[in-house]
Protein backbone atom coordinates (compact mmCIF):
# COMPACT_ATOMS: atom_id res chain seq x y z
CA UNK A 1 0.00 0.00 0.00
CA UNK A 2 2.53 2.26 0.97
CA UNK A 3 4.22 1.50 -2.95
CA UNK A 4 1.07 2.42 -4.37
CA UNK A 5 1.03 6.32 -2.32
CA UNK A 6 4.47 6.51 -3.18
CA UNK A 7 3.84 6.02 -7.15
CA UNK A 8 0.75 8.08 -6.70
CA UNK A 9 2.69 10.85 -5.64
CA UNK A 10 5.13 10.37 -7.85
CA UNK A 11 2.93 10.81 -10.96
CA UNK A 12 1.14 13.72 -9.22
CA UNK A 13 4.10 15.31 -9.37
CA UNK A 14 5.49 14.46 -12.48
CA UNK A 15 2.38 14.95 -13.96
CA UNK A 16 2.49 18.43 -11.95
CA UNK A 17 5.44 19.65 -13.49
CA UNK A 18 4.71 18.69 -17.03
CA UNK A 19 1.48 20.68 -16.79
CA UNK A 20 2.86 23.74 -15.22
CA UNK A 21 5.43 23.96 -18.06
CA UNK A 22 3.69 23.14 -20.97
CA UNK A 23 0.93 25.72 -19.77
CA UNK A 24 3.80 28.83 -20.21
CA UNK A 25 5.77 27.18 -23.52
CA UNK A 26 2.08 25.76 -24.70
CA UNK A 27 0.60 29.37 -24.16
CA UNK A 28 3.74 31.03 -25.84
CA UNK A 29 4.38 28.87 -29.20
CA UNK A 30 0.33 29.24 -29.40
CA UNK A 31 0.62 32.85 -29.29
CA UNK A 32 3.50 32.93 -31.53
CA UNK A 33 2.04 30.49 -34.15
CA UNK A 34 -1.58 32.26 -33.98
CA UNK A 35 -0.14 35.65 -34.51
CA UNK A 36 3.09 35.37 -36.31
CA UNK A 37 4.37 35.37 -39.79
CA UNK A 38 7.12 33.41 -40.76
CA UNK A 39 8.13 31.11 -43.13
CA UNK A 40 8.07 27.29 -42.21
CA UNK A 41 5.02 28.24 -39.56
CA UNK A 42 3.29 25.35 -40.94
CA UNK A 43 6.48 22.74 -41.07
CA UNK A 44 7.13 24.01 -37.29
CA UNK A 45 3.17 23.45 -36.22
CA UNK A 46 3.39 19.73 -37.29
CA UNK A 47 6.23 19.06 -35.82
CA UNK A 48 5.49 20.00 -32.72
CA UNK A 49 2.52 18.06 -32.97
CA UNK A 50 3.96 14.88 -33.86
CA UNK A 51 4.30 13.50 -30.46
CA UNK A 52 0.65 13.65 -30.43
CA UNK A 53 0.84 10.92 -32.82
CA UNK A 54 4.08 9.02 -32.70
CA UNK A 55 4.44 6.19 -30.63
CA UNK A 56 5.65 6.82 -26.94
CA UNK A 57 8.37 4.22 -27.67
CA UNK A 58 9.35 6.37 -30.98
CA UNK A 59 10.04 9.62 -28.42
CA UNK A 60 11.42 7.23 -25.19
CA UNK A 61 13.56 6.01 -28.26
CA UNK A 62 14.87 9.49 -29.47
CA UNK A 63 15.09 10.96 -25.79
CA UNK A 64 17.52 8.05 -25.11
CA UNK A 65 19.30 8.82 -28.10
CA UNK A 66 19.36 12.36 -27.36
CA UNK A 67 20.06 12.67 -23.65
CA UNK A 68 21.61 9.22 -22.77
CA UNK A 69 24.81 9.93 -21.87
CA UNK A 70 26.87 8.98 -24.59
CA UNK A 71 25.07 11.70 -26.50
CA UNK A 72 26.00 15.43 -26.78
CA UNK A 73 23.63 16.93 -24.41
CA UNK A 74 24.03 14.45 -22.30
CA UNK A 75 27.67 14.52 -22.34
CA UNK A 76 27.41 18.26 -21.66
CA UNK A 77 25.09 17.94 -18.59
CA UNK A 78 26.82 15.22 -16.96
CA UNK A 79 30.57 15.84 -17.78
CA UNK A 80 29.77 20.16 -17.12
CA UNK A 81 27.27 19.77 -14.23
CA UNK A 82 27.02 16.05 -13.14
CA UNK A 83 23.42 16.48 -14.62
CA UNK A 84 21.79 12.85 -14.95
CA UNK A 85 17.90 12.32 -16.71
CA UNK A 86 18.59 9.44 -17.83
CA UNK A 87 16.87 7.24 -14.89
CA UNK A 88 15.23 10.35 -12.84
CA UNK A 89 11.95 11.91 -12.02
CA UNK A 90 13.09 14.76 -13.92
CA UNK A 91 13.67 12.37 -17.46
CA UNK A 92 9.95 11.42 -16.63
CA UNK A 93 9.01 14.76 -16.46
CA UNK A 94 10.34 15.63 -19.69
CA UNK A 95 9.01 12.96 -21.39
CA UNK A 96 5.27 13.48 -19.97
CA UNK A 97 5.60 16.91 -21.18
CA UNK A 98 6.52 16.25 -24.72
CA UNK A 99 3.88 13.80 -25.04
CA UNK A 100 1.48 16.18 -23.53
CA UNK A 101 2.44 19.38 -25.06
CA UNK A 102 0.63 19.56 -28.90
CA UNK A 103 -2.92 18.96 -26.43
CA UNK A 104 -2.10 22.68 -24.99
CA UNK A 105 -0.34 24.49 -27.60
CA UNK A 106 -3.16 23.07 -30.35
CA UNK A 107 -5.85 24.55 -28.74
CA UNK A 108 -4.09 27.54 -27.46
CA UNK A 109 -3.74 28.31 -30.68
CA UNK A 110 -6.93 28.04 -31.63
CA UNK A 111 -8.36 29.78 -29.47
CA UNK A 112 -5.96 33.32 -29.96
CA UNK A 113 -6.85 32.79 -33.27
CA UNK A 114 -10.61 33.53 -32.17
CA UNK A 115 -9.81 35.99 -30.21
CA UNK A 116 -11.45 39.35 -31.65
CA UNK A 117 -8.72 41.90 -33.60
CA UNK A 118 -10.78 44.62 -32.18
CA UNK A 119 -11.00 44.23 -28.68
CA UNK A 120 -7.32 44.79 -29.08
CA UNK A 121 -7.54 47.59 -31.11
CA UNK A 122 -9.70 49.30 -29.14
CA UNK A 123 -7.39 48.09 -25.95
CA UNK A 124 -4.32 49.68 -27.80
CA UNK A 125 -6.40 52.80 -28.92
CA UNK A 126 -6.70 53.20 -25.56
CA UNK A 127 -3.35 53.43 -24.70
CA UNK A 128 -2.54 50.01 -23.31
CA UNK A 129 0.48 48.52 -23.02
CA UNK A 130 1.13 45.25 -25.76
CA UNK A 131 2.22 43.02 -22.65
CA UNK A 132 -0.94 44.91 -20.84
CA UNK A 133 -3.37 43.82 -23.72
CA UNK A 134 -1.86 40.48 -23.74
CA UNK A 135 -2.69 39.53 -20.14
CA UNK A 136 -5.84 41.86 -19.89
CA UNK A 137 -7.58 41.51 -23.06
CA UNK A 138 -5.88 38.64 -25.01
CA UNK A 139 -5.58 35.84 -22.49
CA UNK A 140 -8.69 36.48 -20.65
CA UNK A 141 -10.76 35.75 -23.77
CA UNK A 142 -7.95 32.78 -25.12
CA UNK A 143 -8.41 31.26 -21.43
CA UNK A 144 -11.17 29.08 -21.57
CA UNK A 145 -9.96 27.06 -24.59
CA UNK A 146 -6.55 27.11 -23.38
CA UNK A 147 -7.91 25.16 -19.80
CA UNK A 148 -8.86 22.37 -20.96
CA UNK A 149 -6.10 21.55 -23.28
CA UNK A 150 -4.54 22.23 -19.90
CA UNK A 151 -6.76 19.68 -18.14
CA UNK A 152 -6.48 16.97 -21.09
CA UNK A 153 -2.67 17.94 -20.84
CA UNK A 154 -2.96 17.00 -17.03
CA UNK A 155 -4.59 14.07 -17.47
CA UNK A 156 -2.43 12.49 -20.26
CA UNK A 157 1.25 13.05 -18.18
CA UNK A 158 -0.18 11.12 -15.88
CA UNK A 159 -0.98 7.88 -17.39
CA UNK A 160 1.97 8.50 -19.81
CA UNK A 161 3.52 4.71 -20.03
CA UNK A 162 5.86 3.83 -22.98
CA UNK A 163 8.16 7.09 -23.34
CA UNK A 164 8.64 6.92 -19.71
CA UNK A 165 9.56 3.35 -19.35
CA UNK A 166 12.00 3.92 -21.77
CA UNK A 167 13.48 7.26 -19.92
CA UNK A 168 13.20 7.21 -16.53
CA UNK A 169 13.26 3.24 -16.15
CA UNK A 170 11.03 1.65 -13.23
CA UNK A 171 12.66 2.77 -9.82
CA UNK A 172 10.28 2.20 -6.82
CA UNK A 173 10.42 5.37 -5.64
CA UNK A 174 12.38 7.22 -7.74
CA UNK A 175 10.42 6.61 -11.17
CA UNK A 176 8.13 4.24 -10.56
CA UNK A 177 4.54 6.02 -11.75
CA UNK A 178 1.74 4.66 -11.30
CA UNK A 179 0.97 3.26 -14.75
CA UNK A 180 4.63 1.66 -14.70
CA UNK A 181 3.62 0.31 -11.21
CA UNK A 182 1.01 -1.60 -12.20
CA UNK A 183 2.71 -2.64 -15.63
CA UNK A 184 5.28 -4.42 -12.99
CA UNK A 185 2.50 -5.71 -10.77
CA UNK A 186 0.97 -7.27 -13.88
CA UNK A 187 4.18 -8.87 -15.07
CA UNK A 188 4.94 -10.30 -11.84
CA UNK A 189 1.33 -12.20 -11.50
CA UNK A 190 0.82 -9.90 -8.24
CA UNK A 191 -2.88 -9.29 -9.28
CA UNK A 192 -4.11 -8.21 -5.64
CA UNK A 193 -1.46 -5.14 -6.03
CA UNK A 194 -2.66 -4.45 -9.45
CA UNK A 195 -6.24 -4.09 -8.35
CA UNK A 196 -4.89 -1.28 -5.80
CA UNK A 197 -3.74 0.53 -8.63
CA UNK A 198 -6.34 0.54 -10.92
CA UNK A 199 -8.59 1.33 -8.66
CA UNK A 200 -6.15 4.46 -7.30
CA UNK A 201 -5.76 5.66 -11.11
CA UNK A 202 -9.42 5.42 -11.99
CA UNK A 203 -10.31 7.27 -9.04
CA UNK A 204 -7.85 10.18 -9.99
CA UNK A 205 -9.12 10.31 -13.42
CA UNK A 206 -12.51 10.26 -12.39
CA UNK A 207 -11.58 13.41 -9.93
CA UNK A 208 -9.43 14.88 -12.81
CA UNK A 209 -12.35 14.63 -15.23
CA UNK A 210 -14.92 16.35 -13.20
CA UNK A 211 -12.60 18.74 -11.69
CA UNK A 212 -12.50 19.57 -15.58
CA UNK A 213 -16.29 19.99 -15.81
CA UNK A 214 -16.01 22.39 -12.73
CA UNK A 215 -13.34 24.58 -13.60
CA UNK A 216 -14.30 25.07 -16.96
CA UNK A 217 -18.20 25.11 -17.05
CA UNK A 218 -20.19 25.06 -20.48
CA UNK A 219 -16.65 24.18 -22.55
CA UNK A 220 -16.68 20.64 -21.30
CA UNK A 221 -19.04 20.12 -18.86
CA UNK A 222 -21.93 20.70 -21.62
CA UNK A 223 -19.98 19.00 -24.41
CA UNK B 1 -24.93 -6.71 -61.24
CA UNK B 2 -24.62 -4.79 -57.80
CA UNK B 3 -24.47 -7.80 -55.19
CA UNK B 4 -21.79 -9.49 -57.45
CA UNK B 5 -19.46 -6.69 -56.44
CA UNK B 6 -20.70 -6.56 -52.95
CA UNK B 7 -19.86 -10.48 -52.96
CA UNK B 8 -16.91 -10.07 -54.31
CA UNK B 9 -15.94 -7.27 -51.74
CA UNK B 10 -17.05 -9.53 -48.63
CA UNK B 11 -15.20 -12.61 -49.84
CA UNK B 12 -12.19 -10.21 -50.76
CA UNK B 13 -12.60 -9.01 -47.06
CA UNK B 14 -12.55 -12.06 -45.11
CA UNK B 15 -9.53 -13.73 -47.48
CA UNK B 16 -8.05 -10.66 -45.83
CA UNK B 17 -9.15 -10.98 -42.39
CA UNK B 18 -8.33 -14.71 -42.37
CA UNK B 19 -4.63 -14.63 -43.68
CA UNK B 20 -4.29 -12.49 -39.65
CA UNK B 21 -5.53 -15.61 -38.24
CA UNK B 22 -3.25 -18.28 -36.59
CA UNK B 23 -4.13 -21.56 -38.55
CA UNK B 24 -4.95 -24.64 -36.82
CA UNK B 25 -1.27 -25.82 -38.21
CA UNK B 26 0.64 -22.99 -36.44
CA UNK B 27 2.59 -23.12 -33.49
CA UNK B 28 3.05 -20.39 -30.85
CA UNK B 29 6.37 -20.63 -28.65
CA UNK B 30 6.70 -18.63 -25.74
CA UNK B 31 10.51 -18.37 -24.71
CA UNK B 32 12.92 -16.82 -22.57
CA UNK B 33 14.28 -13.55 -24.10
CA UNK B 34 17.79 -15.00 -23.52
CA UNK B 35 16.80 -17.24 -26.44
CA UNK B 36 15.57 -14.90 -28.99
CA UNK B 37 18.55 -15.12 -31.44
CA UNK B 38 18.91 -19.10 -30.96
CA UNK B 39 14.95 -19.39 -31.58
CA UNK B 40 14.52 -17.60 -34.20
CA UNK B 41 17.13 -19.05 -35.82
CA UNK B 42 16.17 -22.92 -34.79
CA UNK B 43 12.24 -22.08 -35.65
CA UNK B 44 13.47 -21.32 -39.53
CA UNK B 45 15.47 -24.51 -39.22
CA UNK B 46 12.49 -26.42 -38.32
CA UNK B 47 10.05 -24.72 -40.84
CA UNK B 48 12.78 -25.70 -43.48
CA UNK B 49 12.89 -29.42 -42.16
CA UNK B 50 9.13 -29.65 -41.94
CA UNK B 51 7.24 -28.01 -45.08
CA UNK B 52 3.94 -26.16 -43.97
CA UNK B 53 4.56 -25.64 -40.32
CA UNK B 54 4.63 -22.20 -38.95
CA UNK B 55 6.16 -21.38 -36.00
CA UNK B 56 5.07 -17.68 -34.22
CA UNK B 57 7.35 -16.50 -31.45
CA UNK B 58 7.01 -14.97 -28.38
CA UNK B 59 9.95 -13.24 -26.38
CA UNK B 60 9.65 -11.58 -22.78
CA UNK B 61 11.03 -12.35 -19.17
CA UNK B 62 9.77 -15.83 -18.14
CA UNK B 63 7.65 -14.38 -15.59
CA UNK B 64 6.05 -11.83 -18.10
CA UNK B 65 5.29 -15.14 -20.39
CA UNK B 66 4.14 -17.22 -17.50
CA UNK B 67 1.35 -14.27 -16.85
CA UNK B 68 0.34 -14.75 -20.16
CA UNK B 69 -0.41 -17.87 -20.38
CA UNK B 70 -1.83 -17.92 -16.70
CA UNK B 71 -4.57 -15.00 -18.30
CA UNK B 72 -5.51 -16.98 -21.57
CA UNK B 73 -2.77 -16.39 -24.08
CA UNK B 74 -2.70 -19.67 -26.40
CA UNK B 75 0.45 -20.82 -26.10
CA UNK B 76 1.66 -24.36 -27.65
CA UNK B 77 5.15 -24.73 -26.23
CA UNK B 78 6.81 -22.62 -23.18
CA UNK B 79 10.84 -22.30 -22.58
CA UNK B 80 11.77 -20.24 -19.32
CA UNK B 81 15.07 -19.45 -18.02
CA UNK B 82 14.53 -20.89 -14.90
CA UNK B 83 13.11 -23.56 -12.80
CA UNK B 84 11.31 -22.22 -10.57
CA UNK B 85 8.73 -20.06 -13.18
CA UNK B 86 8.57 -23.56 -14.85
CA UNK B 87 7.24 -25.00 -11.42
CA UNK B 88 5.17 -22.43 -11.47
CA UNK B 89 3.42 -22.81 -14.68
CA UNK B 90 3.58 -26.69 -13.40
CA UNK B 91 1.27 -25.49 -10.06
CA UNK B 92 -1.37 -24.09 -12.26
CA UNK B 93 -1.85 -26.61 -14.44
CA UNK B 94 -0.33 -24.38 -17.21
CA UNK B 95 2.14 -26.77 -18.49
CA UNK B 96 1.04 -30.72 -19.82
CA UNK B 97 2.32 -32.83 -16.81
CA UNK B 98 5.27 -34.67 -17.22
CA UNK B 99 6.60 -33.25 -20.72
CA UNK B 100 9.33 -30.58 -19.21
CA UNK B 101 12.82 -31.52 -20.08
CA UNK B 102 16.01 -29.28 -18.60
CA UNK B 103 17.49 -28.20 -22.42
CA UNK B 104 20.31 -25.75 -22.21
CA UNK B 105 22.24 -24.04 -19.37
CA UNK B 106 23.67 -21.04 -18.72
CA UNK B 107 26.12 -19.08 -16.87
CA UNK B 108 25.78 -15.71 -15.30
CA UNK B 109 27.64 -12.28 -16.09
CA UNK B 110 28.95 -9.20 -14.55
CA UNK B 111 29.29 -6.81 -17.30
CA UNK B 112 30.26 -3.04 -18.36
CA UNK B 113 30.52 -1.05 -21.36
CA UNK B 114 33.32 -1.67 -23.93
CA UNK B 115 34.85 1.29 -23.42
CA UNK B 116 34.52 2.57 -19.93
CA UNK B 117 38.03 2.31 -17.08
CA UNK B 118 37.48 -1.33 -15.43
CA UNK B 119 36.45 -0.81 -12.45
CA UNK B 120 35.24 -4.61 -11.48
CA UNK B 121 37.30 -7.58 -10.69
CA UNK B 122 35.17 -9.08 -7.80
CA UNK B 123 31.70 -8.87 -6.64
CA UNK B 124 32.50 -6.69 -3.96
CA UNK B 125 33.75 -3.35 -5.85
CA UNK B 126 30.49 -2.88 -6.84
CA UNK B 127 30.60 -1.20 -3.85
CA UNK B 128 32.83 1.32 -5.41
CA UNK B 129 31.06 5.51 -5.82
CA UNK B 130 32.37 4.77 -9.50
CA UNK B 131 29.49 2.42 -10.11
CA UNK B 132 26.66 4.46 -9.70
CA UNK B 133 23.89 2.47 -11.20
CA UNK B 134 24.04 -1.70 -11.96
CA UNK B 135 21.25 -2.82 -14.64
CA UNK B 136 19.54 -5.91 -12.86
CA UNK B 137 16.25 -7.87 -14.26
CA UNK B 138 13.27 -6.98 -12.23
CA UNK B 139 13.47 -9.92 -9.62
CA UNK B 140 9.76 -10.09 -9.36
CA UNK B 141 9.19 -11.67 -12.94
CA UNK B 142 12.69 -11.88 -14.22
CA UNK B 143 14.77 -15.41 -13.88
CA UNK B 144 18.21 -13.35 -14.95
CA UNK B 145 17.68 -10.43 -11.63
CA UNK B 146 16.28 -13.61 -9.52
CA UNK B 147 19.83 -15.45 -10.25
CA UNK B 148 21.15 -12.34 -9.17
CA UNK B 149 19.51 -11.46 -6.25
CA UNK B 150 20.40 -14.68 -4.65
CA UNK B 151 24.16 -14.48 -5.84
CA UNK B 152 24.34 -11.01 -4.33
CA UNK B 153 22.29 -12.41 -1.05
CA UNK B 154 25.13 -15.11 -0.73
CA UNK B 155 27.85 -12.73 -0.91
CA UNK B 156 26.14 -10.33 1.17
CA UNK B 157 26.06 -7.22 -1.07
CA UNK B 158 22.32 -7.14 -2.11
CA UNK B 159 21.73 -4.01 0.25
CA UNK B 160 24.77 -2.46 -1.35
CA UNK B 161 23.42 -3.02 -4.74
CA UNK B 162 19.75 -2.58 -4.47
CA UNK B 163 20.22 0.75 -3.84
CA UNK B 164 22.33 1.14 -7.19
CA UNK B 165 19.84 -1.07 -8.98
CA UNK B 166 18.08 0.23 -12.12
CA UNK B 167 15.21 -2.22 -12.68
CA UNK B 168 14.69 -4.12 -16.03
CA UNK B 169 11.72 -5.76 -17.88
CA UNK B 170 14.42 -8.47 -19.77
CA UNK B 171 17.94 -9.66 -19.63
CA UNK B 172 17.75 -8.00 -23.19
CA UNK B 173 17.27 -4.53 -21.82
CA UNK B 174 19.83 -4.87 -19.00
CA UNK B 175 21.89 -5.68 -22.22
CA UNK B 176 21.37 -2.49 -24.04
CA UNK B 177 21.68 -0.35 -20.63
CA UNK B 178 25.37 -1.31 -20.39
CA UNK B 179 25.69 -1.36 -24.78
CA UNK B 180 24.47 2.35 -24.12
CA UNK B 181 26.68 3.44 -20.97
CA UNK B 182 23.29 4.51 -19.16
CA UNK B 183 24.83 2.39 -16.45
CA UNK B 184 27.74 1.15 -15.02
CA UNK B 185 26.89 -2.73 -15.06
CA UNK B 186 25.10 -4.69 -15.34
CA UNK B 187 23.89 -9.08 -14.72
CA UNK B 188 23.20 -10.60 -18.05
CA UNK B 189 23.73 -14.44 -19.07
CA UNK B 190 27.46 -15.17 -21.12
CA UNK B 191 25.14 -16.15 -23.82
CA UNK B 192 23.45 -12.52 -24.18
CA UNK B 193 27.27 -11.01 -23.38
CA UNK B 194 28.47 -12.56 -26.11
CA UNK B 195 26.20 -10.89 -28.70
CA UNK B 196 27.62 -7.41 -28.26
CA UNK B 197 31.32 -8.11 -27.50
CA UNK B 198 31.80 -5.04 -29.15
CA UNK B 199 29.81 -2.96 -26.65
CA UNK B 200 30.23 -4.80 -23.38
CA UNK B 201 33.43 -6.08 -21.47
CA UNK B 202 32.86 -9.25 -19.24
CA UNK B 203 34.21 -8.03 -15.70
CA UNK B 204 33.88 -11.41 -14.47
CA UNK B 205 31.72 -14.78 -14.09
CA UNK B 206 28.97 -14.53 -10.77
CA UNK B 207 29.80 -17.59 -8.65
CA UNK B 208 26.26 -19.36 -7.93
CA UNK B 209 25.33 -22.10 -6.06
CA UNK B 210 22.42 -23.07 -8.04
CA UNK B 211 22.09 -24.19 -11.96
CA UNK B 212 20.59 -22.30 -14.38
CA UNK B 213 19.18 -24.62 -16.39
CA UNK B 214 16.14 -23.98 -18.68
CA UNK B 215 13.67 -26.16 -18.99
CA UNK B 216 10.76 -26.45 -21.88
CA UNK B 217 7.75 -27.63 -21.75
CA UNK B 218 4.57 -28.30 -24.00
CA UNK B 219 1.46 -26.40 -22.60
CA UNK B 220 -1.39 -27.88 -21.41
CA UNK B 221 -3.77 -25.35 -23.34
CA UNK B 222 -2.50 -26.50 -26.57
CA UNK B 223 -5.07 -27.28 -29.22
CA UNK B 224 -1.93 -28.62 -31.25
CA UNK B 225 -0.21 -31.28 -29.03
CA UNK B 226 1.71 -33.47 -31.40
CA UNK B 227 2.66 -30.76 -33.54
CA UNK B 228 4.20 -28.77 -30.34
CA UNK B 229 5.72 -31.94 -29.02
CA UNK B 230 7.81 -32.25 -32.51
CA UNK B 231 8.92 -28.64 -31.65
CA UNK B 232 10.42 -29.42 -28.32
CA UNK B 233 11.54 -32.82 -29.85
CA UNK B 234 13.85 -30.77 -32.91
CA UNK B 235 15.04 -28.15 -29.92
CA UNK B 236 16.26 -31.18 -27.72
CA UNK B 237 17.82 -33.12 -31.23
CA UNK B 238 21.35 -32.76 -32.28
CA UNK B 239 19.89 -30.41 -34.94
CA UNK B 240 18.19 -27.59 -32.07
CA UNK B 241 21.05 -28.26 -29.54
CA UNK B 242 24.03 -27.32 -32.34
CA UNK B 243 22.30 -24.21 -33.04
CA UNK B 244 22.45 -23.66 -28.90
CA UNK B 245 25.49 -23.99 -28.71
CA UNK B 246 26.69 -21.78 -31.20
CA UNK B 247 24.98 -19.45 -29.27
CA UNK B 248 27.03 -20.10 -25.91
CA UNK B 249 24.64 -22.01 -24.68
CA UNK B 250 25.85 -25.33 -22.85
CA UNK B 251 24.46 -28.93 -23.00
CA UNK B 252 21.77 -29.75 -19.97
Amino acid sequence: MDAAWAALSLSLKVAGWATTINLILGVAVGYALARLRFPGRDLLDTLLTLPMVMPPTVLGYYLLVLMGRRSWIGAWLYDGFGINIIFTWQGAVIAASIVAFPLVFKPARAAFEAVDGQLEQAARVLGISELGIFFRVTLPLAWRGILAGVLLAFARALGEFGATLMVAGSIPGKTQTLSIAVYEAVQAGQDDVANTLVLITSAVCVVVLMAAGRLAPGRIANR
Amino acid sequence: MQSMVLKRLLTAVALVAATGLTFAGDLTVSAAASLTNAFKEIAQNYEAQYPGAKVALNFGASGALLQQMAKGAPVDVFASADQETMDLAEKQGLVAAGERRDFVRNSLVLIEPADSKPVITRLEDLGHPAIKRVAIGNPASVPVGRYTKHALEAAKLWSVVEAKAINTQNVRQSLDYVARGEVDAGFVYATDAALMKEKVRVALEVPLDIAISYPIATTAASSNGDEARRFVGFVLSPAGQSVLKKYGFRQP
